[in-house]
């Protein structure tokens, strides 16, 4: 029994779609993954009712509504209501598509960089187009901070730029990195259990409860994490238009 | 790594099993560069997808039915408040009613009482009068009476004394003499 903690994370193409140039673009596992997201928060969205006084679903529904409401309006305020379909869209893609992925034998979405990587992208460039289209030359003031002394002004404006574009990095690899290393750390320990018992036999799996334990606990965690890493990448989403919206603030 | 996989891939697509994902099972899979056209363009699609569902259908309904409810709940706080802002000045307009009406009893109770002080005071002058009215004609009646009944008193007593004077002496008396006697006797 060999412990293979990264077989979870392979791609698998279930059928080809076509090819662009010399790739080949096929429906992988991810891609189910990504229809079964689609397809639990249409239903949640969608076959919930609109009574009057809500029954479970339409509840759970109304609660994600306003929960990413009322966190778009405390980080971006009113304005940054434009973007409520976008964050919406991005904070129940990757919270329905974590906490799938947490089950065991499914596979996670945001355990891709590529996937988490053009995710910050979409709202790196959001976040650049749309500043520039509100504020023109003025969305620069976010590099320069008020009441900065002027002879380490421009030092400031240098960590300034640069962190403003190491954004989407960081964006992306907080939640990729969160997500494997969850994976990897489950699978490891959950591993230890088998190990233990097919190689040392009645001992062994007395001394799995340990691990086993273990894995009951950091099972827990990993569906905190799942629910609070979609959160994080919201809430950056948020603070990040803020700054298109209001720069300069 | 990536290449085997990308070469895998070419001739035999659609018959990939288990045992082809673990035979390249040795490579990090994020970083396998040969799937990330595939990851990428099925992202754009879904993620697309939701983003058209999530902003035409399910956030105006469930926006809608959340809006709904508070425009619902502010109709019904809005209703009882007139409700009750109704029940109030009804109160109010009794009181004042009730206010009013005391007052205006308390000055018909004042009126009538005057008027009827005033019209017994009225009565007990008329009365007063015609009973000093009466009271004075009384009084000259038993004046009238009493000079009338002294002046046939004075001729009495003329016819008595000339009669008197007659019987002593058997002389008829002058008849002014007598009467200037009885004046002078009465007067006396």
């Amino acid at each position: 029994m060999k412990i293979d903690p990264i077989h979870q994370f392979n791609i698998e193409p279930l059928f080809t779609l076509g090819h662009i140039g010399n790739h080949t673009i096929a429906f992988t596992n991810s891609s189910l993954y990504m229809l079964v997201a689609v397809a639990i928060i249409s239903i949640l969205m969608l076959a919930s009712g609109t009574q009057m006084v809500p029954g479970r679903l339409q509840s759970v529904a109304e609660i994600s509504y306003e929960f990413v409401a009322s966190t778009i309006r405390s980080t971006a305020g009113a304005e940054g209501m434009k973007f409520f379909p976008l964050i919406f869209s991005l904070f129940m893609f990757l919270c329905v598509s974590n906490l799938v992925g947490i089950i065991p034998y499914t596979f996670t979405i945001a355990s891709h960089l590529i996937v988490t990587g053009a995710l910050a992208l979409l709202v790196f460039f959001t976040v650049l187009i749309y500043g520039l289209y509100k504020n023109g030359l003025k969305f620069f003031k976010i590099f320069v901070p008020q009441g900065v002394p002027i002879y380490i002004l421009p030092l400031v404006m240098f960590i300034e730029i640069l962190s403003f574009f190491l954004r989407p990095v960081s964006h992306s690899v907080r939640l990729f990195a969160n997500m494997l290393a969850g994976h990897i750390a489950l699978k490891v320990f959950a591993g230890f259990v088998a190990m233990l018992g097919f190689s040392l036999g009645a001992v062994g799996w007395v001394g799995g409860v340990l691990p086993l334990a273990l894995t009951v606990a950091l099972y827990a965690l990993e569906i905190l994490v799942a629910f609070l890493q979609a959160y994080v990448f919201a809430i950056l989403t948020c603070i990040y238009l803020n700054d298109a919206i209001h720069p300069g603030h | 790594m990536a290449e085997s996989h990308g070469g895998a891939k070419g001739p035999a697509a659609g018959a990939h099993t288990e045992a082809d994902g673990s035979h390249h099972g040795g490579g990090f899979p994020p970083f396998e560069s040969s799937s990330f056209a595939s990851q990428l363009v099925s992202l754009a699609i879904f993620f697309v997808l939701l983003y058209v569902i999530v902003s035409k259908l399910a956030l105006p309904r469930i926006g809608g039915a959340i809006e709904a409810r508070q425009n619902k709940i502010e109709g019904d706080l809005a209703e009882a408040q007139k409700l009750k802002d109704q029940s109030d000045a009804a109160l109010k307009a009794y009181e004042s009613e009730l206010a009013s009406a005391r007052t205006r009893a308390q000055a018909i109770g004042n009126e009538s009482r005057e008027k009827a002080n005033a019209q017994a005071e009225a009565e007990r002058k008329t009365l007063e009068e015609q009973l000093a009215a009466r009271l004075a004609g009384a009084e000259k009646t038993i004046a009238s009476t009493r000079t009338a009944a002294m002046s046939n008193v004075r001729g009495i007593a003329a016819d008595a004394a000339g009669q008197i004077v007659q019987q002593l002496t058997g002389v008829v008396p002058d008849a002014a003499s007598v009467n200037a006697a009885v004046d002078a006797s009465l007067k006396g």
